[in-house]
């Protein structure tokens, strides 16, 4: 029986893809495709009251970006945070991980629950929380820093600690996460590489350096690649508590794209943007298919 | 081992969520014997207009009136989504400064003839430099709800102790006073100046003769002499320490104020409620307003920005009727001076300046004094955008990053990109 | 080794330290009379308790109006998403049909397009449909996920396919299996994700505060940026609406932390 048959191979699969398929079609492959057309003309707010304002500007809005330094500002902003940010946050994840996974320790999971706390808690609430925490006369981090007779510092207002105060809050909400990879990691090196080494008389160090870090490799390029592109899209933080400020010190690519786009309606403009953060993240992307090849080929 | 079926549980979650969807939907869409009119206010204005909600519901049976708090810093943004999302409310409170937008935009009523046959409202009831913001071109928009410019305040107390017992008449006076609070430690600066605020290096610049845009508001005047000269002035405060740079190290003005961190505010209306809320009883006699300074002595007192906040009706709403109607009402004499009593925002009405003899006493007769003198920024769209930019660029002058002039030639090139649009609609429609 | 266990310790309790510090300041100042919280050097026990600021929050603040819009959305999208994706999961793991691996590997290439990309032509287009403002304008592009089928149809790929060889000799239609024994199976993914999703829900911020434009349709996160914006001097006011921002999540995950650790590592794993 042809017919069938067909049901059985297309009809079936297609009923439980259909939902689920129709609704990325719809609701985000047709508004990527919209947005890359949009990177095109000069959508604005005159073109929202009457579309005869658009016009076809071609690579325009590319070039304009190229050539604005606020964009060159937010890049390097974003930057900063990705690559200051990243490896901090992993070194903790590390450090975490490999103290949690200590044999001396006790209260284990009790630690864990600690430590990841942050993670799932809302970011605009804990962002909120940092503003005061980072207050330049009552807040704890300056108390901190006065009572280890250190100057204190104007952690928001200042644009030279802005951004790494921003990053030292991300750190703090983050690592927990990338902690858990790691534990996972650690708990799957054969405990005989341990053994074979202690023979050897390799000393604690050595067995970091040699066995650990070594076969944490893996682990370590996933992580960062993750970690990476979610840094990449900073946008809360410095909404809610800088506002781009100051002096645009905290300006990221994505807070810029949301004040163009939704802010003054530049909408062409912000999706030419929107476009230049995807084709970072692709290369992010293919770097990391490039090392996951390299290091699975060992 | 009992087997747990998700199957029901799946199952149950969603039919959980339809049910709630289909619930509000329907409590809604239900009773609709009422008019509902959408009311959006910001700041602290949204919060105390809801008190005079209710009188105006009992005066209008069946109208019920939702009003709607939107922070200052989202409310540009928001409006703008609202209008393309086409959810305007039916009524809104809007900054004057942002009315050109929404007209060219063709979201605004036109209220003409409403006015005409208003027996409550006229023109000559209002400061005509604060009413004028509300015309473009030949249109009326916008009743001013409350007026808005900036002064001084003051620590007199302070001003004393250096030996001055008026209020700064020109800038060079401004400076000098600065000074010598610091150089006696009676306060840590002499004035803030905050970073994210425009208004004071524009107003220096319009008392120096200069243009803000230039060519029917097709080009950015910012590089030119005459604004840079105002703009020196600005600067000084920050190169010689008498303001201080870091926004947030004065995160809460008020207590910057009481404790002497600084003795001089450009600010606005609005800061009367709450200095006299925030400060303690026994200060309320150490501080005061004054009109702005000049450049010059004979010219005092300097020229200040015509601002305030207009009542506008969006030409979305289905209610324009009873949108009027809470206008009228929030323009009455008696609702405006009972406004001004709550939230401290003076009010657009003269005659409630006249009857809570706010034009006579401080702190709201430097406010009256300075209405007087107020001019109006550019009535272009791209307005707050440029006033942002504007801001932007400010801060790479006071940390010196670039000198005034770098930065203003930048500012001139960002601001004539924006302006792009608006020439070629210009050209176009000549 | 005894001073080795102590100072494994000293360094574990510091670190948590630093990551429940600014928790507990936020309870605490939460319960601070007005201007309690603007103390030097801080507080961490409120001189005198109150719960002024919970009382305004939830009378003139709406607050309890926010908090429903939240739950309403996390917890239908956690349903319908967990519904949409295990059928989409299903189909991908237990079905052969051509071009089904290039469909696959389209959509995992598209997991790396952000989502802003898509927010401007989304937001035009839900105006159109007339979902400003309306839970569906959350709830609809938050159905699918991509992330959701691909960790779906990884568990149920390791499920015997004899099981439903054999419910398909006895007759089962696909839905009936789908229903009555992949489902039950997949129960643990099925927890975890539906943990994920909602606590992505309730986190999320950013597109709800562009098509929630309307006061009493905006979820937590949004009323907390739009309160701290409005009311940024009042500290305590602030601190109590994080907390109530930020309970429901650490509740739910103090309850199932298990499955979300678990998901962790599940997602980790390298395709």
């Amino acid at each position: 029986m042809k017919s069938q048959r067909f049901y059985k191979v297309w009809m079936s699969p297609a009923l439980f893809l259909a939902p689920a398929l129709l609704l990325i079609a719809v609701f985000f492959f047709i508004p990527v495709l919209a947005s890359f057309l949009m990177s095109f003309t000069d959508f604005d707010i005159y073109s929202l009251a009457d579309s005869s304002n658009a016009r076809f500007v071609g690579l325009e809005n590319y070039k304009n970006l190229l050539s604005d330094p606020l964009f060159w500002k937010a890049m390097r902003n974003t930057l900063y945070f990705v690559f200051v940010g990243v490896p901090l946050s992993l070194l903790v994840s590390l450090g975490t991980a490999l103290l949690l996974n200590s044999k001396l320790i006790r209260f284990m999971s009790l630690f864990r629950l600690a430590y990841f706390l942050p993670v799932v808690t809302t970011l605009v609430a804990v962002a909120v929380v940092w503003r005061y925490i980072y207050h330049p006369s009552f807040g704890l981090v300056n108390y901190l820093l006065g009572l280890l007779g250190m100057s204190t510092v104007d952690w928001l207002g200042n644009p030279k600690w802005a951004m790494l105060a921003l990053i030292i809050m991300a750190v703090w909400k983050n690592f927990g996460y990338n902690m858990i990879i790691f534990i996972a990691g650690l708990q799957n090196i054969p405990p005989e590489l341990y053994e074979s080494a202690r023979i050897d008389g390799a000393g604690k160090w050595q067995e970091l350096i040699h066995i650990t870090i070594p076969m944490l490799m893996p682990t370590t390029v996933f992580v960062s690649i993750i970690t990476i592109i979610g840094y990449f899209q900073l946008f809360a933080e410095p909404y809610v508590m800088t506002q781009g400020g100051p002096m645009n010190a905290t300006l990221s690519i994505v807070l810029l794209m949301y004040q163009e786009g939704f802010r003054w309606w530049r909408m062409g403009y912000s999706a030419a943007l929107a476009f230049v953060l995807f084709l970072i993240l692709f290369m992010a992307t293919l770097v990391q298919l490039r090392l996951q090849k390299h290091y699975s080929g060992v | 081992m009992r087997r747990l079926n998700s199957g029901n549980l799946l199952a149950k979650l969603v039919l959980t969520g339809v049910l709630t969807l289909m619930s509000i939907s329907c409590s809604q869409s239900g009773g609709e014997k009422t008019i509902t009119l959408d009311f959006w206010a910001f700041g602290a204005e949204g919060d105390k207009v809801r008190e005079f909600v209710t009188e105006f519901e009992a005066e209008n049976p069946g109208v019920h009136v939702i009003a709607q708090n939107i922070p200052w810093t989202a409310a540009h943004e928001k409006l703008l989504t609202a209008y393309a999302g086409n959810s305007l409310p039916d009524i809104c409170q809007l900054g004057n400064t942002w009315i050109p937008e929404f007209v060219v935009l063709n979201a605004l009523e036109d209220l003409d003839q409403r006015l005409d046959s208003s027996i409550n409202i006229s023109p000559d009831s209002y400061f005509s430099g604060i009413w004028e913001t509300n015309r473009i071109e030949e249109n009326l928009y916008g009743i001013p709800w409350y007026v808005d410019t900036r002064v001084l305040f003051y620590r007199r107390d302070l001003l004393a102790k250096i030996g001055w017992e008026r209020p700064p008449e020109t800038w060079d006076e401004m400076l000098e006073i600065s000074r010598l609070l610091i150089k006696g430690g009676h306060s840590k600066y002499g004035i803030i100046l905050p970073l994210n605020e425009w208004s004071v290096p524009i107003v220096l610049g319009i008392q120096q003769g200069s243009e803000i845009l230039r060519e029917q508001a097709s080009f950015g005047a910012f590089s030119g002499a005459e604004f840079l000269r105002g703009l020196e002035i600005y600067d000084q405060f920050f190169q010689e320490g008498l303001a201080p740079k870091g926004m947030t190290e004065v995160n809460n003005v008020y207590q910057g104020f009481q404790e002497a961190i600084f003795a001089m505010y450009i600010s606005g209306p609005w800061n009367i409620g709450e200095m006299t809320r925030r400060l303690p009883a026994e200060m309320q006699d150490d501080w005061d307003t004054a009109p702005l300074p000049a450049l010059r002595a004979e010219e005092y007192p300097g020229l200040s920005l015509a601002g305030g906040s207009s009542l506008v009706i969006f030409r979305s709403s289905k209610h324009k009727d009873i949108a009027w109607d809470w206008i009228e009402y929030l323009s009455r004499p008696d609702v405006q001076s009972e406004f001004y009593r709550q939230t401290g925002d003076l009010p657009g009405r003269l005659e409630s300046w006249t009857s809570m003899a706010l034009s006579g006493k401080r702190p709201t007769a430097a406010f009256f004094r300075q209405l007087e003198s107020v001019k109006k920024t550019p009535q272009v769209p791209e307005w707050e955008q440029i006033a942002m930019k504007m801001q932007q660029y400010l801060e790479y002058v006071v940390f010196g990053q670039w000198t005034a002039k770098e930065a203003m030639d930048l500012l001139d090139k960002d601001v004539n990109k924006i302006l792009e649009k608006r020439r070629w609609l210009l050209s176009r429609d000549k | 080794m005894n001073v080795n266990k102590i100072l494994i310790h000293i360094l574990a309790v510091a670190i948590a330290l630093i990551t429940l510090i600014p928790f507990v300041w936020m309870v605490s100042a939460s319960f601070m009379p007005q201007g309690g919280a603007n103390q030097f050097p801080p507080r961490f026990i409120p001189e005198s308790f109150s719960l002024e600021h919970y009382l305004r929050l939830f009378k003139s603040m709406n607050i309890a109006r926010n908090f429903l819009n939240s739950l309403i959305l996390s917890v239908s999208i956690t349903g319908l998403s967990l519904l949409v994706n295990s059928m989409a999961g299903f189909a991908f793991a237990k079905f052969h049909f051509p071009g089904k691996e290039s469909l696959f590997k389209l959509l995992l290439a598209a997991m790396i397009i952000p989502a802003q990309v898509t927010m401007l032509p989304l937001f035009l287009m839900m105006n159109q449909m007339g979902l400003i403002n309306s839970y569906l304008g959350v709830i609809i592009p938050g159905m699918a996920s991509i992330f959701g089928i691909f960790l779906i149809r990884q568990y149920i790929n390791s499920l015997p396919d004899s099981l439903i060889e054999a419910a398909r000799l006895d007759g089962a239609t696909d839905f009936q299996i789908y229903w009555r024994i992949v489902l039950p199976l997949a129960k643990p993914i099925l927890v975890t994700l539906g943990l994920f999703t909602f606590m992505g829900t309730w986190n999320d911020f950013m597109w709800p505060l562009i098509i929630m434009t309307r006061e009493n349709m905006y979820t937590l996160p949004v009323a907390m940026a739009n309160l701290s914006g409005e009311h940024a001097q009042d500290t305590e006011l602030m601190m109590a609406g994080a907390v109530l921002t930020v309970l429901p999540v650490i509740v739910v995950f103090m309850a199932l932390q298990k499955f979300y650790i678990e998901g962790i590592m599940l997602g980790s794993v390298k395709e």
